[in-house]
């Protein structure tokens, strides 16, 4: 406890005169319950200066969320807080209801995560804002109403007059997020804590809501806590990152120093784990073995100890305290930080780096390998139907609209987009096997038009599918064992050798016989999506569709899925199409990639290519919207905003479909412009390469 | 808005019609009107019984369509048609409405407003002591048949009157025949009377309101839209009313129409329990002495009235979720 204190003496001294605005000092917070207590944070501290920003780093569980509603006062009844939250030097912990009230939303100030909950249904957007802005202030209904339209206008809501009157489900998420900034700024606040702002929105929108958080903070000189799990976005925002690890902060300092100069294993594994956008060399991810420690009976020493590699028996006996790097506000709680200091070690000295069989078959020239999936032309319209007693059809949405996709043995093929771009659609019409509406698609040489229910289930032998949210597409009431055997029962696979091929598959995931008894609710994130891809790969497809595998899991743990999608690629000479709205995942594991922009193909090609040089403004604008894990390289970099949203797919604009959005229609002439809208541009070759983008004015470019 | 409660209204109009006749065909070919004149002693001539009997539009000899036209040309300028004995059945429903009326609007409007009240609290209050007895009583009240209920209440006001040596709590009519009182002592004496029948009926409906709102409660309880209320400076208290409350009210408030059938065929069972000269009772009289066309009318009186509560019902829901005004 000492150390921790003299740490932030030794911070404060480096502030200079004016003292902090907000200045967290050993908070824990606990959770009663039964049998155990659940610790969610345990020793947090942090100053936050005027105009400063911070980051607050962790996975879920590491009681980052947590934190911050305590500071707020916002956590359920019962919940024990200890230690002290002061707001420019006057204690907020211990205070009533109605007296920290007074000081919610008028000094600090939350903006959530907005997975379309954030706001309440049955009232307008403006009164929303209006009654933050009423209830600290003494101003007429009218006035409230006013400002509530001006703040609109401030956080870039087209039309504010008009917009103010809709309610939340009339916004886009984009949209609303902006409307809770709007919420959050009213009253010029002093701190604004933003939760996971932009975790639920698409790349592109998350770019224009990080944009119009920097200028809110320029509008009202607040000082930022920024609570998110993602090492990207803070990386560019934040002047100062705290690291969270199963409740307690066990890294912090100066953003450069915590990405570049990390004196603790697990930041320094969280960092190696993610993908990267730039990096076009295929090292294999630094994962993470192991789960996070339940929150409830904590082992005596260092939490991390188990997924340590560096760990020592000297580790067990006391939880490490945060200690400083002599010489900075740097402070690692790891008692061998000196000597990863010292001898300088960078990730790949701590972790073991998995080994990736080389992939045989990349040797083998492109052209020369079979076809395992063809799909020509494909298309995909739902009716928009209104009404309930008398439907009638009052629209067409035009999810797929003529797409090509060509996959070949032992090759990734990334299907990347955002929501509502048609990518699930066209995921679902290849798994159907059934003739397409148009189009047509061509499993290993046989076509779905024309095959027969016999044919087909032989083409589901080579065809294969893992789905994102691996409890939701796992059986509860299904064994392990179960799970993995079912399809092999389904198609007549010996009974006298099923148990050896399922105990072979789990071991090809690399689960232990053991888990086959278990459910699936007693296994963690990673270790479902490992029982899914073992099940998939029962029947030896050739073929695998992966919707989303990751996306649903922390970073440390998505590693090691990756990796283990790579070796198994190399190993079994599978077929990959990786559909996901994560681009960096993407270049990590994907060959090649097509981009997808309502319900068309825009840009497609090997990823090197369309990663290093994209030719198409959409994926442009697409790849300079992701943070990358790098602070000096994201505040180099400049982003090309998107305006707006995704057009409906039921009444896409004439044309190319990106025009309404098109950074680069915008500085077209006039003459140039009608191209664009009255011609909708094909998906042409550039140069000699099979790298192809739809656009009249392509134009290769580098932007990560 | 008005667009849409009138096109609520037309509908429910035309259910009312519907339900109306399905009852006169099912009374009109279920019941015997005869079997009253049989009963009599001596035996009417049966000439004289047949022509009685079409002359009150009870002959079952007379084709149903002709008879259901008669009625429902009656029904039209407000003529509710003749009891077998021949009086007016609007006289009886006249006498009779208000005594109904009293009964099934207290017991609804206390059921239902203390009940959400009570069950948005018990969800505040999750597994402390308060929701933890209401949950038990709710559970205790909705497996007793308002029935039950009514003569436990009985017994009960016997005991309480006896422990308090006076006649407080008055269980059998409406009111004291023959009371000698001002217009307060008059006033009292029906309260006496109304408060254990009001209570047999809105006990259930407050239970059953109770545990339904307490489960939408709890629902928007931890909504996020509750926490950023409280973000913008909202107390708890005042977060839950604006916020939590009104929106978990909506799912409420459509529940109220189809309690309502509920609450009105335990008023059956409560007038006839506590000996109120109702519609419950018409009903039951008039099923035992075939007695067609008030059968109806007290079918066409309760469609009206959950017709109304349905109605009633749509205004809240306009009223608190004003997305569907304007949609
Ligand atoms: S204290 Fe030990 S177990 Fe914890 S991070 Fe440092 S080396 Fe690893
Ligand atoms: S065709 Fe025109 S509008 Fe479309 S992407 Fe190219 S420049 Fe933009």
């Amino acid at each position: 406890m000492t150390t921790t204190e003299t740490g932030i003496t030794a911070a404060a001294d480096t502030v200079g005169a004016d003292g902090p605005v907000l200045e967290v000092t050993d908070l824990h917070v606990t959770f009663p319950g039964e049998p155990d207590d659940v610790r969610a944070v345990r020793g947090v501290s942090y100053q936050l200066r005027k105009g400063e920003v911070l980051g607050i780093v962790g996975e879920s569980g590491s009681g980052k969320s947590v934190t911050s509603l305590a500071v707020m006062g916002l956590l359920p009844e019962g919940a024990e807080v200890t230690g002290s939250v002061r707001l420019h030097g006057e204690e907020l912990l211990g205070r009533s209801d109605e007296q920290l009230a007074k000081v919610r939303g008028k000094r600090i100030a939350m903006v959530f995560q907005d997975p379309l909950q954030a706001l309440t249904p049955v009232y307008t957007v403006g009164d929303q804002i209006a009654e933050a802005v009423l209830i600290h202030s003494r101003r007429t209904k009218a006035q409230a109403w006013a400002r509530a339209v001006e703040l609109l206008k401030l956080v870039g809501i087209p039309n504010a007059e008009q917009r103010a009157k809709a309610f939340p489900h009339e916004f886009s998420g984009g949209m609303r997020q902006r409307v809770m900034i709007a919420m959050a700024i009213a009253n010029d606040p002093d701190v604004i804590i933003c939760d996971e702002p932009t975790t639920a929105l698409d790349v592109t929108i998350q770019a224009q809501v990080l944009e119009v958080l920097k200028a809110a903070q320029r509008e009202t000189g607040a000082a930022i806590v920024m609570i998110t799990h993602d090492l990207g976005v803070i990386a560019g925002f934040v002047d100062r990152v705290l690291v969270m690890y199963a409740g307690r902060p066990v890294e912090t300092g100066a953003v450069d120093d915590i990405y570049y100069r990390g004196r603790m294993p697990y930041t320094m594994g969280l960092l190696g784990s993610v993908p990267r956008l730039d990096l076009g060399e295929r090292a294999p991810l630094v994962p993470i073995e192991g789960n996070p420690p339940s929150l409830t009976r904590l082992p005596p020493g260092c939490p991390f100890q188990p997924r340590c590699p560096l760990a020592i028996d000297a580790c067990g006996e006391r939880e490490p305290e945060l200690v400083a790097v002599p010489g900075s506000d740097h402070q690692a709680a790891c008692i061998r930080a000196g000597e990863i200091e010292a001898n300088n070690w960078g990730v790949t000295d701590i972790y073991p780096v998995p080994e990736i069989p080389e992939d045989t078959i990349a040797q083998v020239p492109r052209a020369d390998r079979q076809v395992v999936l063809d799909i020509e032309g494909l298309i995909k319209h739902h009716p928009l139907t209104k009404g309930v007693v008398f439907r009638r059809r009052v629209g067409t949405v035009y999810a797929v609209d003529g797409i090509d996709l060509e996959i070949r043995e032992g090759e990734t093929l990334g299907l990347v987009g955002e929501s509502g771009c048609g990518k699930t659609t066209t995921l679902m019409e290849i798994l159907e096997l059934r003739r397409p509406a148009r189009g047509r698609v061509v499993v290993l040489g046989r076509s779905t038009d024309r095959i027969g229910a016999g044919e087909r289930m032989r083409v589901r032998r080579d065809l294969s599918v893992v789905f994102q949210d691996p409890m939701a597409s796992l059986d509860p009431r299904m064994t392990a064992y179960d799970i993995i055997a079912e399809p092999l029962l389904a198609h007549n696979h010996p009974k006298d050798r099923l148990r050896s091929r399922v105990m072979e598959l789990l071991d090809l995931v690399g689960l232990s016989a053991e888990y086959a008894g278990r459910y699936p609710q007693e296994f963690s994130g990673g270790q479902r999506q490992r029982i899914g891809i073992a099940r998939a790969l029962a029947l030896e497809p050739k073929l695998v569709v992966l919707d989303e595998p990751v996306s649903a899991l922390d970073v440390s743990i998505q590693a090691g899925i990756i990796n283990l999608l790579e070796d198994l690629k190399a190993r079994l000479r599978l077929s990959y199409l990786f559909v996901a709205h994560d681009l960096s995942v993407v270049r990590h594991i994907a060959d090649r990639v097509a981009v997808m922009y309502l319900g068309k193909i825009v840009e497609q090609g090997e990823v090197d290519r369309v990663y290093g040089a994209p030719a198409h403004p959409y994926t442009q604008a697409l790849l300079s919207a992701i943070p990358i894990p790098d602070p000096e390289k994201e505040r180099g970099r400049s982003r090309i905003l998107l305006s707006g949203d995704l057009p409906s797919p039921a009444n896409p604009p004439s044309g190319c479909r990106f025009r309404t959005r098109c950074p680069k229609f915008l500085t077209l002439s006039e003459d140039e412009r009608t191209a664009c809208i009255d011609t909708e541009p094909p998906l042409r070759g550039i140069g000699d390469t099979d790298h192809g983008a739809a656009c009249h004015y392509a134009e290769e470019r580098e932007v990560v | 808005m008005a667009k849409f409660l009138l096109r609520r209204l037309a509908n429910y109009v035309l259910l009312v019609f519907v339900a109306t006749s399905f009852a006169y065909v099912l009374a009109a070919t279920s019941l015997d009107a005869r079997t009253y004149f049989e009963s009599q002693t001596p035996r009417p001539d049966p000439a004289a019984v047949e022509m009685i009997l079409t002359e009150r539009n009870l002959n079952d000899n007379d084709p149903l369509a002709e008879r259901y036209v008669r009625w429902l040309g009656g029904v039209v300028t407000g003529d509710l048609g003749l009891t077998v004995q021949g009086t007016s059945v609007n006289d009886d429903v006249q006498r009779r409405i208000g005594v109904t009326l009293r009964l099934i609007v207290l017991g609804a409007v206390i059921g239902s407003v203390s009940g959400v009240a009570i069950g948005a609290y018990a969800a505040v209050k999750q597994y402390k002591i308060f929701d933890r007895v209401s949950t038990v009583t709710a559970f205790v009240l909705l497996s007793i048949p308002t029935v039950v209920l009514a003569v436990i209440l009985q017994i009960g006001a016997v005991m309480i009157n006896d422990l308090l040596g006076m006649r407080l709590l008055l269980y059998s009519g409406e009111y004291s025949a023959g009371l000698q009182a001002d217009w307060w002592g008059t006033l009292v004496d029906r309260l006496q009377h109304l408060i254990l029948p009001t209570l047999s009926l809105a006990l259930g409906q407050l239970a059953a309101y109770m545990r339904y709102q307490r489960n939408m409660m709890l629902d928007v309880l931890d909504a996020d839209f509750v926490r950023t209320a409280m973000a913008k400076g909202l107390t708890r208290r005042v977060a839950m009313r604006r916020h939590a409350l009104r929106t978990a009210l909506i799912p409420v408030v459509t529940y109220f129409a189809f309690t309502f059938g509920v609450l009105m065929a335990g008023a059956i069972f409560t007038e006839t329990i506590f000996a109120w000269h109702g519609m419950g009772e018409l009903l039951v009289h008039s099923i035992a002495g075939n007695d067609i066309n008030s059968v109806v009318a007290v079918a066409g009186f309760s469609a009206v009235c959950v017709l109304l509560a349905a109605l009633a019902s749509d205004v809240a829901y306009a009223w608190l979720d004003p997305r569907v005004r304007v949609s």
